[in-house]
């Protein structure tokens, strides 16, 4: 097992390389240029300077090479020392946003937990409903709770989030007016009032982030414990004696949720940059607002640097949800 | 070889051999969800493609007097803030919303097949054209995709034409980011399936390697390819109304059902019919896409057909 985490981190770490390297190439062709949105104005050798001063006068490869050196060892250590206040960041520059002229490092360690609220709660009650969902739906195939079940499941996988969160604005914060229909995120909760604030503004976002994960957790977890309901095991413990809701809660829920758990392990990566799409319905600034706003003033650094954040959790989830496939099913060898 | 075949009445044995899509029709016709999302598909298609011919306005007509029009009988669907026909602009956007679903789906079908028949194939190639693909599978698509469409919009509207520019793009990206999953599944099909004894038979009597692969290979490996095909237009619908939606897809004057979407949210709170119609037409061409895929599935599996 050891052995077969390690094979796999040293092929981890060149594809995540690769891809860091493909978008890096990509932006590099970008016909979008730093000084293009300067006035006319200034002198072409004005012009070159700024270049210059932004990190554009080398060659292609070299640039790589520097933000690759700033990106894993400049921005991490300095965000340790932002939040340690250990004095271990080197000297040197640093990955500049070119629309605010600011570290990137900075940038994200400021939009992270507002991402990290949104999505993982969202992700997190998404699997609370889907478990039970899928549990019963299996246990009871073809009732109509099974039925409703994967109809609505159907629906909420069908639905794209960005029409779920508009029609949530219309009926919850328009009609209704129970919610606000905009995320503050300058809003810092003190108190019960602040505290209930707090709940009603993100629950919009949250609602519409669980109800696709659970949508799509719930398939899954209703496919696997069908798989699973039929097998000699259940009934054999059946047999002797054991009673119904050992049966199913111990056993079959058990080797069900093998496949389930490396679903959701797999599914995490993908909340984060799904997540775009409903932090910009409700105007959450996390991180895929961050990015949006960075594509559309062609920010290239900026826009370099989440993505390979991106690219970095996808590897590392894969990882993640191989090995734990492997300790889980003890029927996986891979050596 | 003890059980002696029952001898067949001279009506049955004479019997014509049936085609085996009648059989899978059959199968599906079992399926009440695929039927239905069938019955709800070909509406969609004839809305988009019969309508405007019956509805004859312009969808780009601006109007400014008979803006922000509620529903009447000129306007069955009221009309923008610039006065155009709500209506009008359904169909016209659901025509590119449902042809780059289709066009997108066909490119990375292809892509994907063939990948996935070349890697199960040809040993030689498998290894790196499975590690191309387990790169892909890592990319951040939304991201990328966001990024493919602002680099060379400008370049290809300039080649192309506005319109056709983009288009292109945004089929040639939404492709380039989703075949990893048919060609892994062709793969998988394509490697058991060369092992079998009629194509070795192909191979005895000379048959050259493109045709085993489309004459005995192909044919067989198009269940999954079919039912990943209905999928992807589904996946394919929605990215190009999130790009819309994110205002990085078609321009404003050329209407999609996500670009309409994203125009009416602004308006949402005077007018929410322009946010629920786009967004009503989208789910619903989704939803029975899967529903058939569902179905497609289920019809296509010969351990299910027949039971």
């Amino acid at each position: 097992m050891l052995s077969y985490t390690l094979r796999r981190l040293a092929f981890a770490v060149p594809t995540v390389l690769i891809i860091s390297l493909i978008v890096f190439l990509m932006l590099d062709m970008a016909p979008g240029d730093p000084t293009g949105s300067l006035p006319l104005t200034i002198p072409l050798e004005v012009r070159e300077q700024i270049r210059i001063s932004l990190g554009l006068g080398e060659p292609v490869m070299i640039r790589y090479f520097k933000w690759l050196y700033m990106m894993c060892v400049t921005e991490p250590l300095h965000i340790v020392q932002g939040m340690t206040g250990w004095n271990i960041a080197p000297e040197g520059p640093r990955i500049l946003s070119w629309q605010t002229r600011s570290p990137v490092g900075d940038i994200i360690v400021q939009r992270v937990p507002q991402t990290l609220w949104v999505v993982g709660m969202g992700y997190l009650f998404g699997i609370l409903i889907a478990l039970p969902i899928g549990v019963i739906s299996a246990y009871r195939q073809y009732s109509w709770f099974d039925q409703v079940g994967t109809f609505v499941s159907m629906i909420g996988f069908s639905v794209p989030t960005f029409f779920t969160g508009v029609v949530f604005i219309l009926i919850f914060a328009v009609w209704l007016g129970w919610f606000p229909s905009m995320y503050d995120t300058t809003h810092v909760v003190r108190d019960w009032n602040s505290f209930v604030f707090q709940a009603k503004q993100i629950a919009m976002p949250v609602a519409v982030l669980a109800l696709y994960n659970a949508s799509q957790i719930s398939r899954f977890m209703r496919a696997s414990m069908l798989d699973n309901l039929n097998q000699d095991y259940v009934r054999t413990a059946r047999a002797k004696g054991l009673g119904e809701k050992t049966v199913v809660l111990v056993h079959v829920l058990r080797n069900s949720m093998i496949p389930v758990v490396t679903v959701i392990a797999i599914g995490i990566p993908t909340v984060f940059t799904g997540a775009i799409i409903t932090e910009q319905i409700f105007r959450v600034n996390g991180l895929g607002d961050a990015l949006i706003r960075a594509i559309y003033v062609s920010d290239w650094p900026m826009v370099q640097t989440i993505t390979f954040i991106f690219a970095i959790l996808i590897v590392l989830f894969n990882l993640i949800a191989d090995v734990l496939y492997g300790i889980l099913d003890p029927r996986i060898r891979y050596d | 070889m003890t059980d002696a075949a029952k001898p067949l009445s001279p009506d049955e044995a004479f019997r014509p051999p049936r085609n085996q899509w009648w059989d899978v029709w059959d199968q599906f016709k079992t399926h009440r969800g695929a039927l239905a999302g069938l019955a709800v598909f070909v509406l969609i298609i004839a809305f988009v493609v019969l309508g405007p011919l019956i509805w004859q306005v312009d969808p780009g007509q601006i109007n400014i007097r008979e803006r922000n029009q509620g529903s009447s009988w000129t306007y069955p669907l009221g009309t923008d803030q610039l006065g155009r026909d709500l209506l009008a602009r359904l169909m016209y956007g659901g025509r590119v919303s449902v042809a780059v679903g289709l066009v997108a789906m066909l490119l990375g079908l292809v892509i994907g097949t063939l990948i996935g028949v070349l890697a199960g194939y040809f040993k030689l190639l498998d290894s790196p054209l499975m590690r191309v693909t387990d790169l892909f599978l890592a990319l951040p698509l939304l991201p990328l995709l966001l990024i493919l469409v602002t680099l060379f919009r400008d370049v290809l509207a300039k080649t192309f034409g506005e319109s056709i520019g983009v288009f292109l793009l945004i089929c040639f990206a939404i492709a380039i980011t989703s075949w990893m999953q048919t060609a892994r599944i062709v793969r998988g099909d394509v490697l058991a399936l060369k092992e079998r004894e009629y194509v070795l038979a192909a191979r005895s009597i000379g048959t050259p390697s493109s045709r085993i692969n489309t004459r005995h290979i192909l044919p067989n490996v198009l269940s999954p390819i079919m039912v990943s095909a209905t999928l992807g237009i589904a996946s394919a619908i929605i990215t190009e109304s999130a790009l819309s939606f994110l205002g990085l897809g078609f321009p404003p004057d050329f209407p999609t059902w996500g670009r309409i979407l994203y125009d009416g949210r602004d308006w949402i709170e005077q007018y929410p019919a322009r946010v629920v119609w786009p967004g009503v037409m989208i789910s619903l061409t989704v939803l029975s896409v899967n529903y058939i895929g569902d179905g497609l599935r289920d019809a296509l599996d010969p351990r299910i057909r027949g039971r």
